[in-house]
């Protein structure tokens, strides 16, 4: 199954590109979906309304829709592309090793990309089923503004703990996915440089583990306090 | 030292190989690793066994012939170094090691430990040259100025002996870390600019016809590669060929 053509399209290192090149992007969406999250931090009819609000906003603001049309093509390219390779890298090595040291030469999570990109595509779809389907297409109450109640769906989801733990362990397979990716898409860009790859490096990195952090973070206060049932 | 061997043994490129095991003892700390192959074959040879086929040539770390994945790691446990500068002090007394070939699909197994990486001489004929005639037509070396720190960066890609271990060690059995720093040896030079982009989207393009697979940059090439051959190749690579894929007429 190798790959023939030469240029932006269809050859090894065009699939790396587009890989980096769509992460990248979906973690820019992972930067705005937390900050929509921490709405959530504020409890009571006050948060209930403002959420809703922004919910209504996301959802038919015309440069907010281009963006999400453009993040589910990017999971789509993410996904697709990121199979073709992985298949590849299968049919590279048709034989395998009897005895493998891998752990000394390479993190665990960059052995592990195709792995953690499944479990949170998994997660994708399962929280999609969740919120976005259920705000699009399904019959949620209205609230006293009269916009879609995304607030209650969503409180009352996470404090199930079933739901707060599937949630979290989602999102810590997503930071893994991440602490590798999110610095290695420079790479693969060809960006590396002796004054600025540590920075980048490091900057990653942490965010790599900030923004996951972020999340679980909403997830622990929606379990833990529980504004659904002190409305 | 007495040691148990457990070695991929294969007739040839299309038989069946399994992993035998060769018990041996009075093999001493200073026998290189294929020195110590050496005697095991002596060995088999006086018992009637067919000795074991691995690859070799200069012994000193600069040929690029030997591999072996031993233990689980390209040219075994050291680092920078090559299978025949291995030595078996390394190794305990009772210690069981694993050799096995270089697997990919790109290095078909001749025979034993001995694979076929003629694949890296096809990714060089696609574009690893300047086409210069040398022969008669010596230039000064300092004709054209070339920054130190240029120089330094070519030469350092240039000490790839080509021997495979990043193939060998890439959980994708990719060929990036050759190509890149076959490719960056010219690149980093003014002699390799007229042919920069043709070089970079041929020799890639060679590079993923052999059947090599991707880069996922786990870095463990980096690690394993004997000659400590640098990630930023990689990137270099990524880069020239980005760049040559917009420009390139072709």
């Amino acid at each position: 199954m190798a790959t023939t053509s030469k240029g932006l399209f269809g050859s090894s290192l065009a699939r790396k590109y587009w890989m980096a090149v769509s992460g990248l992007f979906l973690c820019t969406f992972l930067v705005g979906h937390l900050l929509g999250n921490f709405q959530l931090f504020v409890s009571g009819e006050e948060g209930k309304l403002a959420f809703n609000e922004y919910g209504h906003f996301m959802t038919t603001f015309p440069v907010v829709k281009v963006l999400s049309y453009l993040t589910y093509f990017s999971v789509v390219l993410h996904t697709v592309d990121g199979i073709m390779l992985a298949l590849q890298n299968r049919a590279a090595r048709p034989v395998g090793y009897v005895k493998e040291k891998q752990s000394a030469n390479a993190s665990w999570a960059s052995r592990k990309m195709a792995l953690l990109g499944t479990l949170t595509l998994f997660f994708i779809i399962v929280h999609m089923k969740s919120f976005w389907y259920e705000m699009h297409f399904g019959a949620l109450g209205l609230d006293a503004n009269g916009n879609k109640d995304l607030w209650t769906l969503t409180v009352t989801a996470f404090e199930q703990w079933w739901y707060a733990a599937f949630y979290i362990v989602a999102i810590t397979g997503l930071a893994f996915h991440l602490s590798h990716g999110a610095q290695s898409a420079f790479q693969t860009l060809g960006i590396n440089h002796p004054k600025y790859t540590p920075i980048i490096q490091k900057t990653m990195t942490a965010l790599a583990w900030l923004i996951p952090a972020g999340f679980v973070a909403v997830a622990v206060f929606l379990y833990v306090v529980q504004p659904g049932q002190n409305l | 030292m007495d040691l148990t061997l457990k070695i991929w043994r294969q007739n040839g490129p299309q038989e069946k190989g399994e992993m035998k095991t060769y018990p041996i003892s009075g093999v001493e700390q200073d026998m290189s690793f294929l020195e110590m192959l050496d005697y095991l074959n002596d060995q088999l040879i006086n018992e009637g066994i067919e000795p074991v086929v691995f690859d070799h040539d200069c012994r000193e770390g600069i040929c690029g012939m030997c591999s072996l994945f031993i233990n689980g790691e390209a040219h075994g446990p050291g680092r920078k170094v090559t299978t025949c500068q291995l030595h078996m002090r390394e190794f305990k007394s009772g210690d069981t090691i694993y050799i096995e070939p270089f697997r990919a699909k790109a290095f078909p197994i001749i025979k034993d430990l001995m694979v076929d990486r003629s694949a890296f001489d096809r990714i060089q004929r696609a574009g690893g040259y300047i086409s210069v005639n040398t022969s008669g037509n010596t230039i000064d070396a300092n004709a054209i100025p070339v920054p130190k720190e240029n120089a330094d960066k070519a030469f350092d890609a240039a000490t790839c002996i080509g021997c495979g271990a990043c193939v060998a060690t890439c959980k994708n059995s990719s060929a990036m870390l050759f190509a890149s720093a076959k490719i960056s040896q010219f690149s980093l030079l003014p002699q390799g600019q007229p042919e920069a982009k043709e070089r970079v989207l041929n020799m890639v393009h060679q590079m993923d016809l052999e059947g090599f697979g991707n880069c996922t940059n786990t870095g463990a090439c980096e690690v394993e590669c004997p000659k400590g051959i640098s990630l930023e190749n990689i990137a270099r690579m990524n880069r020239d060929y980005l760049f040559a894929s917009l420009s390139s007429n072709k």
